[in-house]
């Protein structure tokens, strides 16, 4: 007898949810299906989906990386200022990818060499970089108002913005990453269990550290998106950016104790989450309520999960 | 219990099956894994709820009355307690916080009565010969001892019902004994006991009646009297059980060595192991707990540090500083622990079967088609039952999940393969199977180190024998030398 597996069924749901509030944001807000505020939604959506494809793959191996939203600050202001002096978008993209790298090697090193749990790894370099930042700004963002710059983040390629296509560029080579090459299978067992990975002649040290690195190098591209959009690089970008990133990997089904979880569904969860708050946003639901909603969903998305997994 | 049906999204575990329990009897329970011995203690234990079908207990005027256990709390209430073959203690608190957890005695201040817990904790452990002090830690006892801590449990809980799980199967003969004689005294004391084991001498040895179930199904219940090892065999595989050859009609093992290993100290002070792994053999390695057998294969597969020991794959030194180094030079471990360490329990039998051969294809990206062909043709010959490759491995029943830890590393195509206690916790009728399969690995060639405390294994599959005792090598011989008594002297450490 053929079931629809628990996973394919969740990501229904989820998807089906998803088409259920849009419908519902368009009938109480006329302005919610237009073109323009789709378009702004995807995009408002596009950095938390690019850092949380990396992110879903970190809370698979069965780590955390808390440093995400210090790195976007980092990456943004790097971004910035390298093309202020040199007026090189490619060297500037470069540099600020380069961050990423060694945010994702402090990181995935510490973490696996260094045996430290990814928890306590990326709260020291979450704190440690983003206070790095205000000293090294002085706490004064970096403008840039060149277009150039500034079309990475509110630029259009047609009709797509440009934030959108390089989100889905993003999502197709993690997805790839992830089911059809064999580091996703390596990614998928060293969160199941690390110690038969190694008794099966795996390196989870590397596979950890790639891990890191990646989600490092995804992060600063956000952070140049996020820098550009803005027109800046700020200190203070990316407060808690790192909560949406865990919050949209947990409510499309990343199992925070490792060894499950799709970006796809990751994905989902990131567009629901955006879509809440921008539905909210037009019918003028005070902020702090928007949280409430959201601490909600969290509980029910977790709990949908552990209720229909335990058969009795 | 009657009528007990139990299905699991649609899948019966138990069908119709009944079990009686006379008072002060030991009745085991037998039947291969998968037969649903351990799904109708869950129901009796309240983990589980049945489907249908009632159970009955005796209430203090003799009769039987029906009962619902719907919860492991109202089975405690009702004098019915498990210990399970995984043990549920807590390694960081000590005995008297294990035993009482959850109903710690108070004082009038609402705080814990330590000087009543630690008081109340010695009377129990008193009941099963227990001299501890009940605030020594849980972690720092042996096996043995956890395992009469957690009858000391159940007794604390007044038990008149207490369902052992495998008990054995992590004892050492001596602690065997001593919980032989506790199961006597609670016979004495009108305590029921539902032994579950696939151990045939033992249960022959203590048991009053043995009921048998197979494939879901009550198939009967044997008196003492009439207890015999292949009718009963018979019941639990359905079949006759082909008598393997005692001993091997070929000898295998050529005089080509396929593994040396040269002065590795496997302790501290340990005097250091040389052994030589012929060609096509089957080394059999016996000890004691504690011998130091794993110890040895841990050094070999690259997990411990060779120290100043020399590795030698078909006479050249191979450098071994991780797994990797090891699975390269041809050698494979299947682990004693296969749920922790041979096994990813959540991912699929087809992900566990390819992990260390993924490292061996030359492009990254996945093949399915050279995947399936791979992993179809391991479940084939290795005779795995399953839905499809897609199935978690945790689902799988001990046997077929050993099956697959081997299908991983044939995959591989090892020269030399360790297997330390492959066949612990299966079933007879996948025993066999399994010591078929090491028969036919070694006539194509492998080599294989068989760690193993079952003496009688030891003498009916390996060519040759060798004994560890403290780490260090004690005895080696072929399989015709190696008597229980040659083999005992070994393994205790007594000079020939």
């Amino acid at each position: 007898m053929k079931k629809i597996k628990f996973d394919t069924f969740r990501q229904m749901v989820l998807v089906i949810i998803l088409i259920a509030m849009c419908a519902v944001w368009a009938i109480m807000s006329p302005n919610f299906l237009t073109m323009n505020n789709l378009m702004n939604v995807v995009r408002q959506a596009s950095y938390t989906a690019i850092a949380s494809v990396g992110m879903t793959m970190v809370i698979i191996i069965g780590e955390i990386d808390l440093s995400a939203g210090s790195l976007i600050a980092a990456s943004g202001m790097i971004a910035a200022a390298v093309y202020k002096s040199t007026g090189n978008i490619v060297l500037a993209f470069a540099a600020a990818i380069l961050s990423g790298v060694l945010v994702g090697l402090f990181n995935g090193v510490l973490c696996a060499k260094g045996k430290l749990p990814g928890f306590i790894a990326t709260l020291a370099s979450m704190t440690i970089l983003r206070a790095l930042g205000y000293i090294i700004t002085g706490g004064d963002p970096i403008s840039v108002m060149d277009k150039t710059f500034t079309a990475l983040g509110t630029g259009y390629l047609g009709v797509i913005p440009i934030p959108v296509i390089i989100m889905v560029i993003c999502i197709i080579i993690g997805s790839f990453i992830m089911n059809k090459t064999r580091f996703g299978r390596y990614v998928y067992a060293v969160g199941g269990n690390a110690e038969t990975s190694k008794w099966s002649g795996l390196n989870v040290d590397k596979v950890k550290i790639l891990v890191y690195v990646f989600m490092g190098v995804l992060t600063s591209v956000a952070g140049i998106i996020v820098a550009a959009r803005l027109g800046s690089g700020q200190p203070s970008a990316g407060q808690s950016f790192e909560m949406d990133c865990i919050t949209a990997a947990v409510v499309g089904g990343t199992s925070m104790a490792g060894g499950k979880g799709k970006i796809s569904g990751t994905i989902v969860g990131v567009l629901l989450l955006t879509v809440l708050v921008n539905g909210m946003t037009l019918i003028d639901v005070n902020s702090y309520w928007q949280q409430v909603i959201k601490g909600v969903i969290i509980v029910v998305s977790v709990l949908m999960d552990t209720r229909t997994k335990k058969a009795k | 219990m009657d009528n007990i049906v139990k299905s699991f999204a649609g899948i019966k575990a138990l069908n119709d099956v009944h079990l009686d329990l006379r008072e002060g009897e030991l009745h085991a329970l037998m039947g291969e894994n998968g037969a649903g011995k351990s799904t109708l203690m869950k129901i009796l234990t309240g983990v589980y709820s049945k489907d249908s079908g009632t159970i009955k207990l005796a209430s203090e005027d003799g009769s039987l009355k029906e009962v619902e256990i719907k919860t492991p709390l109202q089975a405690q209430h009702l004098g019915i307690s498990m210990v399970f073959q995984e043990f549920n203690l807590l390694d960081n608190m000590d005995i008297a916080e294990n035993i009482f957890l959850g109903r710690e005695p108070v004082d009038r201040k609402h705080c814990i009565d330590k000087k009543k817990m630690y008081a109340d904790a010695k009377k129990w452990l008193d009941k099963v010969h227990l001299d501890i002090d009940p605030k020594s830690k849980v972690s720092d006892l042996s096996v043995g001892f956890k395992q009469l801590l957690e009858i000391a449990k159940c007794l604390s809980f007044n038990a008149r019902i207490i369902i052992l799980d495998e008990p054995t199967a992590s004892l050492t003969d001596r602690e065997s004994e001593t919980l032989f004689s506790i199961i006597d005294e609670l016979k004495r004391n009108n305590i029921s006991i539902v032994y579950i084991s696939h151990r045939m001498e033992e249960v022959f040895n203590l048991a009053d009646r043995i009921t048998v179930f197979r494939d879901g199904t009550y198939i009967d219940t044997v008196e003492r009297k009439n207890f015999k090892e292949d009718e009963i065999i018979k019941m639990m595989i359905g079949r006759e059980l082909q008598e393997d050859v005692s001993a091997r009609a070929i000898k295998g093992g050529s005089d080509e060595i396929a593994l040396e290993v040269q002065n590795i100290k496997v302790y501290k002070n340990s005097t250091p192991v040389n052994l030589k792994l012929r060609k096509g053999e089957i080394l059999g390695m016996f000890g004691l707990v504690g011998a130091g057998r794993t110890e040895l294969s841990r050094v070999i597969f690259g997990i411990d540090p060779v120290g100043d020991g020399r590795i030698l794959v078909d006479g050249k030194e191979i450098k071994i500083t991780r797994p990797l180094d090891a699975i390269k030079a041809g050698i494979a471990l299947v682990p004693e622990d296969r749920k922790d360490l041979g096994l990813i329990l959540g991912m699929s039998v087809k992900d566990n079967m390819l992990l260390p051969k993924l490292g061996t294809f030359t492009s990254p990206v996945l093949n399915k088609k050279d995947i399936s062909n791979i992993t179809g043709t391991y479940i084939q010959d290795l005779s795995i039952a399953l839905a499809s490759e897609e199935e978690e491995v945790k689902n799988l029943s001990g046997g077929n999940q050993q099956k697959v830890v081997i299908a991983k590393w044939m995959a591989m195509n090892p020269k030399i393969l360790i297997m330390d206690e492959p066949t612990r916790g299966i079933d007879i009728g996948a025993k066999s199977e399994i010591y078929a399969i090491m028969r036919k690995l070694t006539e194509e060639g492998m080599s294989i180190i068989m760690i193993s405390s079952e003496m009688a294994e030891i003498q009916k599959v390996s060519d040759r024998v060798i004994v560890m005792h403290e780490g260090s090598v004690t005895g080696e011989m072929s399989v015709d030398e190696a008597t229980q008594a040659t083999i005992m002297n070994a393994a205790i450490g007594m000079e020939n």
